[in-house]
């Protein structure tokens, strides 16, 4: 009995540590302030787990646990210091997740850049998929040249996966 | 009670404003006693900046509930809805971040139409669920006695005991239970569950577990969550921020999937008021090529519910539905 605790225990330290480790991997793929031109990056990230996702998007988590989805990192960044956007940075199980949620989408309007395994630009938003990554550059404002910086943001993010 | 002329007059301005094409089934109808929503619009609300035109916010918040309650001065609405020495709070739907949240510039409209109603800017509460989400729309967190507050359910906490009614049992923020009335400010979007969230769904704001609430389209427990008799008696009125509204993948904000509306929509009856954004998104759905908000699954059954026998919240017949629909220039 004992011993089958201390397997438990032990089996969940591992699974602690391997989470933990997830997250930071998903946090160093925010890129930081200046490694992209003209990019500054927030001070704070958050990350969800598929059980407490609700808490950022309520409404919009079923569709992405629905998908596979194991955790969820935002993070703010802000452009030549006055257009703000999120990035937000989905992994899920497997990449066939990632395709599901971004199937998901009507294209509407969009250009598709080449980025990752597919990705559609829009006007203030960019949304890409790459292996089990799915990524959401949402800009609150325009601005001249912002479809050129949103995707060299996405460009910095889809190169450290 | 408008004469059937002025209603007439009424209808065709709003299908003016609508364009050709529109057409609503309750602009063929007369008599009866109708639910009254409406709704105002300013082409030039928008600035070049992020924000919205402060005092044009304030003329169009002004004009539309003038409207609403046929008042002859901006200050009659407010003496109608709040008391002095009551705390009113405002329930604001502030998770899409600024570019589809209640504005700053209304806000602030409201707040000084309140004060000049009798209400201590103390007694004034403006929150939603997250703390990070009234910063991520533009509101400064305070707590500052004597002023307006500004904060998250987050930080003020749940009531220790459940209510419930139907299928639905969940804790109050103490916000809520503490207000005497709650003015519900929604945005409008589409849900990819509930296909639209605006006054009902807002009410997901105010308890401790809404994700326990999503199968089914939300339905039934958008109307049951409607019926605890705090959330049906505390909410007093609806001022609905429609500058910006999402017609696709909601209920985050989504640009690619938002389009301008640049006004305002008020009333009483959340059930019309959820009608109503039902048939704009689906008509801007239409536009886009998109399937109908039953075809892809995400129908608004909800709103059936929140009108039946059982529950009664309000119409959702258009044809009892009094839509007035107006402009400033």
């Amino acid at each position: 009995m004992i011993k089958l605790r201390i397997k438990t225990a032990a089996f969940a330290a591992l699974l602690t540590v391997t989470a933990l480790a997830a997250v930071g991997c998903r946090t160093n793929f925010f890129p930081v302030s200046g490694a992209v031109a003209g990019w500054d990056r927030g001070d704070k990230t958050q990350t969800f787990d598929a059980s407490t996702l609700w808490q950022y998007i309520d409404g919009g988590a079923d569709q992405y646990v629905n998908a596979g989805v194991v955790s969820a990192s935002t993070c703010d960044y802000k452009y030549q210091g006055n257009l703000e956007a999120v990035v937000d940075i989905y992994t899920m199980k497997a990449a066939a997740g990632a395709q599901k949620v971004f199937d998901a989408d009507p294209p509407l309007d969009a250009k598709t850049p080449q980025l990752g395994d597919a990705a559609r630009l829009y006007e203030r938003s960019l949304v890409f998929r790459k292996g089990k990554y799915l990524v959401r550059i949402t800009a609150y404002q325009s601005a001249p040249g912002e479809a050129d910086a949103l995707l060299a943001l996405a460009n910095a993010i889809a190169s450290k996966m | 009670m408008q004469s059937r002329r002025e209603f007439v007059k009424e209808m065709v301005a709003g299908a003016a404003v609508l364009g050709s094409g529109t057409k609503f089934a309750w602009c063929q109808t007369k008599g009866a006693e109708k639910s009254k929503v409406v709704i105002v619009r300013d082409a030039k609300l928008r600035t070049p900046g992020p924000a919205p035109d402060e005092a044009r916010v304030a003329a169009l918040l002004d004009h539309a509930m003038q409207t609403y309650f046929g008042a002859q001065n901006p200050l009659q609405p407010w003496k109608q809805l709040v008391r002095p020495g009551q705390v009113v709070s405002l329930k604001l739907n502030a998770m899409g971040g600024r570019a589809i949240a209640p504005s700053v510039a209304l806000v602030a409209a409201i707040c000084e139409r309140l004060q000049q109603a009798g209400i201590k800017p103390g007694d004034i509460i403006v929150w939603d669920r997250g703390s990070r989400d009234l910063e991520m729309a533009g509101f400064k967190l305070s707590n500052a006695p004597g002023a307006v507050r500004f904060f998250g359910t987050d930080t003020a906490g749940y009531e220790s005991s459940a209510v419930s009614y139907g299928s639905v049992t969940t804790r109050l923020a103490k916000i809520f239970t503490q207000s005497d009335v709650v003015l519900n400010l929604p945005v409008l979007k589409n849900h990819n569950l509930a296909g639209v969230t605006m006054a009902m769904k807002n009410m997901y704001g105010v308890i401790d577990n809404p994700s326990n609430f999503h199968g089914s389209a939300c339905d039934p427990y958008i109307a049951d969550l409607n019926m605890i008799p705090q959330v049906r008696q505390k909410v007093r009125f609806v001022i609905a921020d429609i500058k910006t509204a999402v017609f696709e993948g909601g209920p985050s904000y989504r640009p690619e999937y938002s389009w301008n509306e640049d006004g305002l929509l008020v009333g009483e009856d959340r059930v019309a008021i959820d009608t109503i954004s039902a048939q704009i998104i689906e008509r801007k759905r239409a536009e886009k090529g998109l399937q109908t908000l039953e075809k892809k699954g995400t129908p608004t059954h909800f709103l059936a519910t929140a009108a039946d026998a059982q529950h009664k919240l309000g119409t959702n017949d258009p044809a009892r539905i009094a839509l007035i629909e107006r402009s400033i220039s």
